[in-house]
């Protein structure tokens, strides 16, 4: 009895250290984070670096204005939204109302393999193929537009949308379903007005989550956007280049001596990323509890 | 009794990579201090442009030395300048000169830079094979990345829209471009910026409007080398024209180490400069020192 018990306690103590050791780490990584990033405005006003619409971190004086980054980073990500969001409720809907069980057994894999193919594969079947695709179609001077960072974070938002909608609409209870069918709706009556509503909130968590995904994606937008530091206009905007937040850290960080303006600027931007996807994720958590209560209840 | 010994060994088990695992992060320094005594092994980063170069040399000096190690890894010319003032490395691979408050970072530290020049690169302007225009001079480049030409017709060619391609700013490319062409004036605010040559090779080659800047060693067929004029007449980026220092656009290449070279590092300079690391370095595609 008393061995047990202290190898429970041995056990015990080792996961809090472990997790104790984690939960520290990532603190120190948000400090860290967010004091580099503050540093930055010692020397630049804060109104200059969130109103500034030009980013020349090089130049003298260096100028930091976050709205291109930012706007470039919403614009593809909206894109992004606008091209997976549909596709992969209708994908999600497909899977577990209508395929043959069969066949879902086949798609399901499938789906979650597309989200392991690693992002600078994505980025250069982009550079090779939707880029070049994109400039003959729609004749632009070229094609490394928002457009195609767009199509690009789509398609890799797509297997967390289709897999977390698919979860809602599944755990939509039978009996719903059995209910709309015996007062005689069709099945896509049932699926449209009883389904896809009782499974709303699910699904808005999927879309915060690849919402999520493609705000934070690096290496195949920079690989497909141009990198342009322009305020894009919307929605024309789409089809200029743009550069996003991350691909600017990633693209900069290479180079800029530890401790400058430049290094504690490209930590500022590091910090504005890291607060919208913390935004989004709490959302989604949240859509996604509500979801589960009402399950429960 | 099984149960128990196998969460102590659970928990040893923890505790002891946790402490290799700082060992291990202290280990590295000590490695990159006293490798030449030891294991005769030296660390080489840097710049992604001297990087085919130094590996090919290392190739033939560890074939020549099998009790030698040279390891390379590439990442930019500011990504090895750092590792050199941060003293991770042996020598730092740069395409440019270190700044001002680069050397100044190294002598807080107390690393003391020693430049080498160990080849030279020239540098490619190339558009399209489909594009007409074949020779510009340095004002016509200038005003295409600085904005002030946007249309091909201005230059001698056709009615379309100019897509200016340009490396990130990590690149030693980037700045000696800036520098030597442009007068150290801003690239324009539309240029596309590439994180790698390869993907300036890849655009150029599928879009009629664009222009970018490669080492020629990477020039492979699908893009067409312009001729350039620095101001003594259009000279083509052939070997001959670089050697003879007729191309305007050709620029050293260089290793940097912590005060003069000793050891390991000195062997592998040394060798650079020998008959047969000449012999690689044309056929890397670049060009002795």
């Amino acid at each position: 009895m008393l061995h047990r018990r202290k190898k429970e306690k041995a056990i015990e103590s080792t996961l809090l250290i472990v997790s104790g050791v984690t939960v520290v780490a990532l603190f120190l990584l948000c400090f860290f984070l967010f004091r580099e990033g503050y540093l930055l405005f010692g020397d630049y006003s804060l109104f200059s670096f969130i109103t500034g619409s030009s980013w020349y971190p090089s130049s003298s004086p260096a100028k930091f204005g976050l709205l291109p980054l930012l706007t470039g980073s919403l614009i593809v990500t909206a894109g992004a939204i606008i091209l997976s969001v549909p596709l992969g409720i209708a994908a999600a809907v497909y899977i577990s109302e209508l395929a043959d069980p069969r066949v879902a057994q086949i798609i399901k894999p499938f789906v979650e393999i597309l989200a392991g193919i690693p992002s600078v594969v994505y980025g250069f079947f982009g550079l090779v193929i939707v880029v070049p695709l994109l400039q003959d179609m729609l004749d632009l001077p070229t094609g490394q537009t928002a457009l195609a960072g767009s199509i690009m974070l789509g398609m890799m938002a797509l297997p967390t949308i289709i897999s977390v909608s698919e979860d809602a609409i599944n755990s939509v209870p039978t009996a719903l379903k059995e209910g709309s069918l015996a007062l005689g709706s069709t099945k896509w009556q049932t699926i449209y007005r009883v389904v896809l509503p009782a499974a709303l909130s699910g699904i808005s968590a999927a879309v915060m989550l690849g919402i999520g995904r493609a705000i934070g994606e690096t290496m195949t937008v920079m690989m497909v956007t141009g990198n342009t530091a322009i305020i894009p206009g919307v929605p024309e905007g789409l089809f200029d280049p743009v550069r996003t937040m991350t691909a600017t850290i990633a693209l900069e960080m290479g180079e800029v001596p530890q401790g400058s303006d430049h290094f504690h600027a490209l930590f500022a931007v590091g910090s504005v990323l890291f607060i919208i996807t913390f935004i989004i994720n709490l959302i989604a958590d949240s859509v996604k509890k509500k979801y589960r209560l009402k399950e429960a209840a | 009794m099984f149960k128990k010994s196998m969460s102590y060994m659970i928990t040893l088990l923890l505790v002891t990579s946790l402490a290799l695992f700082g060992a291990g992060c202290v280990g590295n320094d000590d490695a990159a201090d006293h490798g030449a005594d030891e294991m005769q092994s030296i660390q080489i980063k840097g710049s992604d442009t001297v990087l085919p170069l130094a590996q090919g040399e290392a190739e033939v000096f560890m074939i020549e030395n099998p009790d030698k190690a040279v390891s390379i890894i590439g990442g930019g010319s500011g990504v090895g300048i750092a590792a050199l003032i941060d003293g991770e490395v042996d020598i730092a691979m740069a395409s440019r000169e270190m700044k001002e408050a680069e050397i100044e970072n190294a002598h807080a530290n107390g690393i003391d830079p020693i430049q080498h020049t160990i080849a030279w690169d020239g540098i490619s302007v190339v558009v399209s094979p489909e594009n007409p225009v074949s020779e510009l001079t340095y004002e016509q480049l200038k005003a295409i990345y600085v904005g002030d030409i946007s249309n091909w017709n201005e230059v001698g060619g056709e009615d379309r829209e100019i897509v200016v391609l340009s490396r990130d700013s990590s690149s030693g490319t980037y700045e000696y471009f800036k520098d030597e062409v442009m007068d150290g004036e801003e690239y324009r605010a539309d240029a596309l910026i590439n994180p790698s040559t390869g993907a300036i090779i890849q655009t150029v080659s599928q879009n009629p409007n664009a222009i970018g800047y490669v080492g020629v060693a990477y020039l492979d067929g699908t893009t067409k080398p312009l001729a350039v004029d620095g101001g003594n007449g259009a000279e083509e980026p052939t070997s001959e024209n670089i050697l003879a220092g007729t191309y305007p656009l050709a620029r050293p290449l260089y290793f940097y180490t912590d005060g003069e070279p000793e050891g390991l590092a000195l062997e592998f300079i040394e060798f650079i400069s020998s008959e047969t690391g000449e012999e690689t370095i044309f056929e890397v595609g670049y060009f002795p020192a």
